[in-house]
């Protein structure tokens, strides 16, 4: 089998390599150790909720923990807002929104799809594409070869006899 | 051509060397303030000596804002900018003594010296956050109809004074503030 049959097989081993990585490391990053608060709630549900919000924010005066992983003056006030805001019946839309207007992007996890976001969404798509292309490329390239001159002709191997001959 | 596509990945190396490059440099400790030409949100709350206080006690020209706490090293080192822009007249300060304790802001104030025309008591970091506080000490400036125009994070010391505050306050009363 040469390399070129074989790419196929390759690059779909590859990318399930790829997916594995990823899982893992979805799996390894859980959430911050969350900071234990006495907060009441009425239900469970209310509790997710909390809990949802807390890792979705992020601590503004932090760089890189969220508002449940923060011992931070700031993730102490904004938790207990969000606490308020659910007990007082707000959605989780709400919320966010009452968030972003004071904090702005910084505050979100999660940024917001808009036109200076586009290439931090599919920026990564893209490079994979270009990828694929390039990838693409090269395998079709090296059929190409393999497919034209991986066979000798006559007087070809002739030559090649002969210049094995002299060697030995 | 197939000249010019040898050199692909040097020109695409060097696309994402200086993209990076700028990116070393980026800041991303300051926040943008998300209340720039936003008016000033609405307070109903009382200064560090007990008075009550709203927005309509602001000063109705263009004053700055200052976030503060007595636990805050920074606040001290920008305090003798503060005291002398409130001594000689240049522009009323206004506090916001930030989840602080009264009695520490009072002590503070009368150790110190009080450059503030008044200071919001705001134990609780409430008001903090419909301003997007994120630490002390925060500067605000804001014109004269309590509209927030712009907002300098850490130390305001006579630098950032002469070259961030001084031209953006020209500008507002050039407006007619």
């Amino acid at each position: 089998m040469n390399y070129s049959s074989d790419f196929p097989t390759r690059f779909l081993s590859m990318l399930i390599l790829a997916v594995i990585v990823f899982l893992g490391s979805q799996l390894l990053s859980s959430p911050a150790y969350s900071q234990v608060d006495t907060f009441e709630f009425d239900t469970i549900e209310q509790q997710k909720r909390f809990r949802t919000l807390s890792d979705e924010l992020r601590c503004p005066m932090c760089q890189n923990a969220s508002l449940s992983g923060s011992t931070g003056g700031v993730a102490e006030d904004l938790r207990r807002e969000v606490h308020r805001m659910i007990m007082a019946g707000r959605s989780d839309a709400e919320i966010m929104q009452f968030m972003y207007e004071r904090y702005g992007d910084f505050i979100l996890f999660r940024p917001r799809l808009t036109a200076g976001t586009v290439l931090l969404w599919f920026g990564p798509l893209l490079f994979l594409l270009i990828g694929g292309i390039v990838a693409f490329g090269i395998w079709r390239r090296a059929r190409q070869y393999s497919d034209n001159d991986s066979e000798l002709d006559e007087s070809q191997q002739e030559r090649l006899r002969k210049l094995l001959d002299d060697k030995a | 051509m197939a000249k010019l596509k040898f050199y692909l990945p040097v020109f695409g190396f060097f696309v994402i060397a200086i993209v990076l490059w700028r990116g070393l440099s980026l800041d991303t400790k300051t926040l943008p303030s998300m209340l720039i030409d936003k008016p000033m949100p609405n307070f109903q709350l009382t200064t560090v000596d007990g008075n009550n206080v709203s927005n309509a006690d602001l000063p109705k020209q263009v004053f700055l804002l200052n976030v503060w706490g007595s636990y805050c090293l920074p606040c001290l080192v920008e305090h003798p900018t503060l005291m002398r822009l409130s001594e000689e007249g240049e522009i009323p300060v206004v506090g916001v003594n930030y989840r602080d304790k009264q009695n520490l802001a009072v002590d503070w104030l009368l150790e110190n010296g009080n450059p503030f025309t008044f200071s919001i008591l705001d134990e609780s970091g409430r008001f903090g956050i419909d301003l997007g506080v994120y630490g002390a000490p925060e500067t605000y400036l804001v014109d004269a109809n309590g509209v927030i125009r712009f907002r300098h994070v850490s130390v305001l010391d006579e630098t950032v004074w002469q070259e961030q505050f001084l031209p953006a306050i020209a500008e507002l009363r050039a407006e007619g503030g």
